[in-house]
């Protein structure tokens, strides 16, 4: 036996040392040469590794970011600054960075519309869109929290806005408020412990449930556009007939996925970093100033949609404010998604097998998702509210009539096999 | 999954990314004084130079560009040498590593303007280059403000017209004969106007605007500089505004310049990395069999 091992390669005796002692072959297999993913994946499979490349990018530019800027309230903006103008290279951590920000909604929610178009989120991935959920709510929290950093006026008086969308609830509100600031006003205080939750615990946070989401997956195996299981149908040696290697099929197939997002990403890092003022904010080069708001107050472009919704509500309702119940409807909003396992009860998973229903409501969902993010943009105007309100009625009756339609309407033979793909 | 639908795939979410960007460039100026195109170029060193020429002799005195330091800008203005700068530009004996301060302390500012000068080291990314070029041609003599100016593209505000010596008096042009016109003529028009005895020309030409005028300024929409008050011609003073508007729009992204050559660079290089990657993968699937096709004739005649 010794000496068979020593007349092997350097590797391959390297390789057995370490898998004496730590199982990196068995895990490489599960997670990649040996994990079978369905072969008919389409474009819209790509956004969860690219989603995972986001996470990397902000992660490094992050760091570096960290190492020139100074979170009290009088040098924040300027240390920001001083890495835009005088370190080298900051203006492309930074731009990174915050083109990654917009980036990372624009993956996650394509992400999420895949998981609503091929029924991702049915049994037995419950657990799976759960803890994407839970990913979700931390990045919009972790965006939140970041967008206050470089201290610019659309950073206050954004932060000031949602911060006072607390003292809306009723009785706590006002401290609940105040605690949250740790002030009576956002002030370093406020921005000290956003800055220890944006660098620190939310992105601890979201590598442990990136993590979790990935072991859940390669747990029960991916869905595909066809919302059939692959383990069904498995040959003498155990091994699902329509899956292939992750590795090196999908490997080979996510690196040039990647390249192609890295131009589109790098296009708009090199030459269009404000986007036209969507992903840096014109108003946020002006140092934050607590007695002048800016023209015109609006959420980054990931949040608007909801911000919509919030502000389309506008009466009170059993005493209560209507910031209250605009309180309640966004957080409603965003949260609803978490019960879809349980709201859909279609016999069949994916949107190419579901009725004419199915498809126009998410049709309709993607339409209002649309519309009230570009409304959240805008100013109010009697219209807008007007739109905004509809919107609204028609992104939760996707959700909340879906226990009806997905049963009522026809649905279409699933195949045996999975078709179409490569 | 083959290429061409991976691709038509990208191309429909990127147009609907660009769509979604796209239709929010109508933005809002705060007055509605409409705005005169100004391209900045940042190639035109030239320019550059004589920007920030006039920057340090007209505006540096209130308006700070705090973030950037002398010695960077002289390098990228073309090299402009360190004596130059210090016999020429740097007027208050700071040494050439300094930021670009203004030395006019904030109490000093407050009491003489009611509030201190803004630093503007990114005012042409909170406004635009077009903004500031416009701000600065559109100074006009107005008695009722403090220093004797107004201003059209930012209405009412707190500054002298400190380029005045360069440009000379600049005067609004209204229809301000007509106004007053239809003004001495209002009673008899609106008494007109109540027995439904107008002429169609009375209503079209003068109760329409003057119905317009009312609770307004007149409509003034020029602004004309009297010959011979200056020491630049119109035309030099409209230069003199763009070298300081594209010398602000360098200010406000030193990196815009590198960042666009080497951009292409990147994405030259990501380019050919793509072309690999896909051939390398298209070896890998070539081994994999072929699911059947959808077939969508199926579907389509069920919806």
């Amino acid at each position: 036996m010794s000496e068979s091992l020593e007349n092997r390669g350097f590797v391959a005796r390297s390789m057995t040392w370490i898998n004496a002692r730590f199982p990196w072959t068995p895990t490489f297999e599960k997670h990649a040469s040996k994990y079978y993913a369905p072969k008919n994946f389409n474009v819209w499979y790509v956004f969860g590794v690219l989603a995972f490349v986001v996470l990397v990018i902000q992660l490094l530019t992050g760091l570096f970011l960290t190492m020139n800027y100074v979170p009290t309230a009088e040098e924040a903006f300027g240390s920001v600054e001083y890495g835009m103008h005088e370190v080298s290279w900051g203006w492309l951590i930074r731009y990174t960075h915050s083109t990654g920000a917009s980036a990372f909604f624009i993956v996650i929610y394509l992400h999420m519309f895949r998981g609503f178009a091929y029924g991702s989120y049915r049994k037995p991935r419950e657990l799976i869109w759960l803890v994407g959920m839970g990913i979700y709510l931390v990045l919009m929290a972790e965006g939140f929290f970041g967008y206050l950093l470089p201290w610019g006026n659309m950073s206050y008086w954004g932060a000031e806005v949602i911060v006072s969308l607390f003292g809306a609830i009723p009785i706590v509100g006002g401290n609940l408020a105040e605690w949250i600031r740790g002030d009576f006003v956002l002030s370093s205080i406020t921005l000290n412990r956003f800055f220890a939750l944006h660098v620190f615990a939310l992105p601890g946070v979201l590598v442990v449930l990136v993590f979790v989401h990935m072991v859940a997956l390669h747990h029960v195996g991916s869905n595909n556009p066809d919302g059939i299981e692959i383990k069904n149908k498995k040959d003498e040696k155990g091994v699902p007939l329509d899956g292939i290697p992750f590795h090196p099929y999908y490997t080979v197939h996510d690196f040039f996925v990647v390249i192609v997002f890295l131009i589109g990403f790098c296009a708009v890092v090199f030459y269009a970093p404000e986007m036209f003022g969507y992903f840096i904010e014109k108003p946020n080069f002006q140092i934050a100033n607590p007695i002048a708001t800016p023209d015109h107050i609006a959420p980054v472009w990931y949040y608007t949609p909801f911000y919509a919704m919030l502000r389309a509500v506008t009466f009170p309702l059993f005493g209560l404010d209507a910031k209250f119940w605009g309180l309640v409807v966004m957080a409603g909003a965003i949260l609803i998604p978490i019960a879809l396992p349980w709201l859909d009860k279609s016999p069949v998973k994916s949107i190419r097998y579901k009725g004419r229903i199915s498809k126009f409501m998410l049709g309709m969902l993607v339409v209002s998702f649309v519309v009230l993010g570009y409304l959240g943009t805008k100013p109010p105007s009697a219209l807008g509210t007007a739109t905004a309100q509809l919107g609204t009625l028609v992104y939760f009756s996707y959700f909340v009539l879906m226990p009806w339609y997905t049963q009522r309407e026809k649905t279409k033979p699933v195949p045996d096999r999975v078709t179409g793909g490569h | 999954m083959p290429i061409p639908r991976l691709l038509n795939g990208l191309k429909l979410i990127a147009g609907v990314v660009l769509a979604l960007l796209g239709m929010s460039l109508f933005g809002a100026t705060d007055s509605d004084w409409e705005l005169e195109p100004m391209k900045p170029n940042l190639r035109d060193k030239a320019s550059l130079q004589r920007g920030l020429g006039l920057y340090v002799n007209f505006c540096l005195g209130c308006h700070s560009l705090q973030y950037r330091r002398y010695e960077r800008t002289a390098r990228d203005l073309g090299n402009i040498h360190k004596d130059d700068m210090l016999d020429y530009v740097i007027f208050t004996g700071q040494p050439i590593g300094d930021y670009m301060k203004s030395s006019m302390s904030k109490e000093d500012a407050k009491s003489w303007f009611g509030a201190a000068p803004p630093d503007l080291t990114m005012v042409t990314r909170v406004r635009s280059p077009k903004w500031v070029y416009n701000f600065l041609k559109t100074f006009y003599m107005d008695e009722s403000r403090p220093f004797g100016v107004n201003n059209k593209v930012f209405p009412n505000v707190g500054m002298p017209h400190v380029l005045l010596p360069l440009q000379g008096i600049a005067e609004e042009i209204c229809y301000g004969y007509e106004a007053v016109d239809l003004l001495a003529r209002e009673p008899i028009l609106r008494e007109k106007k109540l027995e439904g005895i107008l002429t169609r020309t009375e209503r079209d030409t003068e109760v329409e605007p003057l119905d317009r005028l009312e609770g307004r300024q007149l409509n003034c929409p020029e602004v004309r500089t009297i010959p011979g008050t200056g020491v630049y011609s119109v035309e030099q003073f409209d230069q003199a505004a763009y070298d300081l508007a594209n010398f602000l729009h360098y200010m406000g992204d030193p990196s815009r310049e590198i960042r666009m050559s080497m951009g292409r660079y990147v994405i030259g290089f990501l380019v050919v990395l793509m072309v690999f990657a896909y051939f390398l993968k298209r070896e890998f699937w070539k081994d994999i069999p072929k699911s059947p096709p959808r077939v969508r004739a199926e579907h389509s005649s069920e919806l």
